[in-house]
């Protein structure tokens, strides 16, 4: 949500909020010509603290990400691996990926994770949070209970579980096979891993339905009683009133799950071995561009990778961003 | 809603300090109108068993890491059958010749100074996102916030290329140094919003009186944000301890090898070995996140509520 209106809140408050002296106050709007250069001192004070402040965020800015990603730029017009100096190969990194199998079924498992994944765990984040803003009396366990997954669930251990549940006679396959659902391994079966990973992902609800929970508690009671006086069910209330009222958090959940889920890597490497496996179902974008680039040493290649990556998550974002005016609403109280 | 702290009233109390009490703002689900017991069983059974449903994979790789190996891969339920600490034990004598304490003791080396670094850099760089006006404030707050959807591979070659040119590979260096610098734009966007939520009043007291920021930053702001400096902390933490990727790309001795590459070395010879093992050893890296969430769980869910509100 706010992620734009931040950033122009930031912008907009001028230094004429800055401390003045109380003298300085009380003359206002008289020129005096000393104010001027006692304020330009103010400000240039202001500026060397704040630089100072700042500086190992920007230390950190510049040299660990700025100027990388410059260098990784330059990396993906090149051949290079790591031992002979980069070869400038020009767009060969880029035509190449237009004709690399691997990389397009790749680039197909990692979306269908991403576009499937999402607004599932979305829509049980917010179903659950609709469920627990019913009552607040017990409804705290219930969130924390259903938040521990997002702490734990991209950590290598919990990938390991998932391999353990998931296996030939394993708990789920123990539990579907007493339904009379025989379906086996779920790791080693091309067609069943993915979906494993979504659940996997799905499991981690908490994360987004605790700020769900949040937004749906700032919703005024004045809308929904006005909204039932004009004669809305509860449905009608859902769609009018919630919906709209939260759309600012679900635009934030949006935007952060996706970015996360093209990022999904940890999980996807330990349930394959680091293989990407069984039949490259596993191989997600990050897991391949690892196995490229540090792997097979083709550090070009993974960096023009990397760039894609990169290009695609902005033009997501920036489409997202741009589609808020049409279905997100900031609260009218805003200036 | 308030998207922004300056379009109402209601957001001036700091973001963490407790759900907003103001009389316009409550719940749905505390209207007048009384709910019958049904609806409420209802509720409670529903809630219940998905508590068990999402709960389920933390039991059963707690009560399975008591099976021995044996009883893996067959049908048998969830309690094992010759309950055992074997498993545990094997696991205290760790793996490739290293011993258990030493993933433990680099692990926790590797958290603690994450939280250090994390929350001094992220707290100035806060502060002075937060607190100071200057020229360049409004575009590198734009720049953090960007760093925030960027997805990590991009940086991550040239990083390595870099660290491997400085003679940095297998050391902790590259694991911490974004940790000091403020890397993670997460911990300075929250405590960003945090310190915004403060009065300024003490500050400015503080101006008057002729303390500089550095003075007002010790001794006025750093004391008040300690409920983001804690919720900042755990998060450092965990997320370190879980950390698999920067482990993975920098450390190649393993006696260096945090936690989650230890697991790792157990899990890619499970399929031949030792299955108990390699359970029980996850539920040893598993068992500090959950003590640390039991403990703290208020801060990280105000934390991550925060982030998505205010922000």
């Amino acid at each position: 949500m706010v992620i734009g209106s931040i950033t122009s809140r930031d912008v907009a408050k001028s230094p004429a909020s800055a401390p003045r002296p109380v003298s300085d106050a009380r003359r206002a709007g008289e020129p005096a010509p000393d104010r001027n250069t006692q304020r330009k001192r103010l400000s240039r004070r202001e500026a060397f603290a704040g630089y100072g402040f700042l500086l190992p965020w920007m230390l950190g800015f510049f040299g660990l990400t700025a100027i990388p990603m410059v260098y990784s730029l330059y990396l993906a017009f090149t051949d290079y691996n790591l031992f002979t100096a980069p070869e400038w190969i020009g767009i060969d990194n880029f035509t190449r990926m237009l004709r690399d199998q691997t990389l397009h079924q790749s680039i197909q498992i990692t979306l269908t994770y991403v576009l499937v994944g999402t607004p599932i765990k979305l829509a049980a984040a917010l179903g659950v949070a609709l469920l627990l803003n019913f009552r607040d009396k017990g409804s705290g366990f219930f969130r924390s209970a259903f938040y521990a997954p997002s702490l734990i669930g991209a950590s290598v251990a919990i990938a390991i579980v998932w391999r353990a549940l998931f296996r030939e006679s394993g708990a789920v396959d123990d539990g579907l096979s007493f339904l009379g659902i025989h379906l086996g391994s779920w790791i080693a079966n091309p067609s069943l891993v993915l979906p494993m990973m979504i659940i996997l992902g799905v499991w981690q609800f908490g994360a987004p339905m605790v700020i769900f929970l949040a937004g749906l508690k700032q919703v005024p009671t004045e809308l929904y009683e006005a909204a039932s006086m004009d004669g809305a069910g509860t449905w009608r209330r859902f769609v009018n009133v919630t919906i709209p009222m939260l759309s600012p958090v679900i635009f934030f959940n949006l935007l952060l799950e996706i970015v996360h889920a093209f990022q999904i890597f940890g999980s996807a490497y330990i349930i394959s071995n680091g293989t990407g496996g069984p039949a490259g179902m596993t191989n997600f974008y990050t897991v391949y561009l690892y196995k490229r680039g540090f792997s097979d040493l083709q550090m070009g290649y993974a960096a023009a990778m990397a760039w894609l990556l990169v290009v695609v998550v902005g033009v997501i974002a920036f489409i997202l961003f741009k589609s808020q005016k049409s279905w997100v609403h900031y609260g009218g109280d805003n200036r | 809603m308030t998207t922004t702290t300056t379009g109402t009233g209601m957001a001036v109390p700091p973001p963490m300090t407790g759900p907003v009490t103001s009389q316009r703002r409550h719940p749905e689900g505390r209207r007048r109108v009384k709910r019958g017991t049904v609806v409420t069983a209802i509720w409670f059974v529903a809630l219940t068993a998905m508590t068990l449903l999402v709960l389920y994979p933390l039991v059963w790789v707690l009560l399975a890491s008591f099976k021995p190996s044996s009883e893996f891969g067959l049908s048998y339920g969830m309690l094992a059958e010759n309950p055992t600490i074997d498993n545990y034990v094997k696991v205290l004598e760790g793996i490739g010749g290293v011993p258990l304490w030493r993933f433990l003791v680099n692990s926790l080396f590797v958290a603690v100074m994450s939280v250090i670094g994390i929350t001094l850099s992220s707290s100035m760089a806060a502060y002075a996102f937060a607190r100071i006006k200057f020229k360049a404030s409004g575009l590198f707050f734009s720049l953090m916030i960007g760093t925030l959807l960027l997805p990590v591979h991009v940086v991550l070659i040239p990083q390595y290329i870099i660290y491997n040119k400085l003679g940095l590979i297998d050391t902790y260096v590259p694991l911490l140094l974004g940790k000091f610098l403020a890397a993670e734009a997460f911990f300075v966007f929250l405590m960003v919003q945090f310190i915004k939520g403060l009065p300024r009043d003490m500050d400015e007291a503080a101006k008057i009186d002729g303390a500089g920021h550095p003075r007002v930053f010790f001794s006025i702001t750093l004391p008040l944000i300690k409920p983001a400096l804690v919720t900042s902390s755990i998060f450092a933490f965990i997320w370190s301890w879980n950390d698999f990727l920067a482990p993975l790309l920098y450390l190649s001795s393993p006696t260096n090898y945090t936690l989650p590459m230890a697991l790792r070395l157990y899990n890619d010879q499970s399929s031949v070995s030792d299955y108990g093992a390699t359970v029980a050893v996850s539920m040893v890296a598993l068992l500090p996140v959950l003590i640390f969430f039991l403990i703290f769980q208020r801060f990280l869910i105000q934390g991550v509520a925060t982030q998505g509100l205010k922000g």
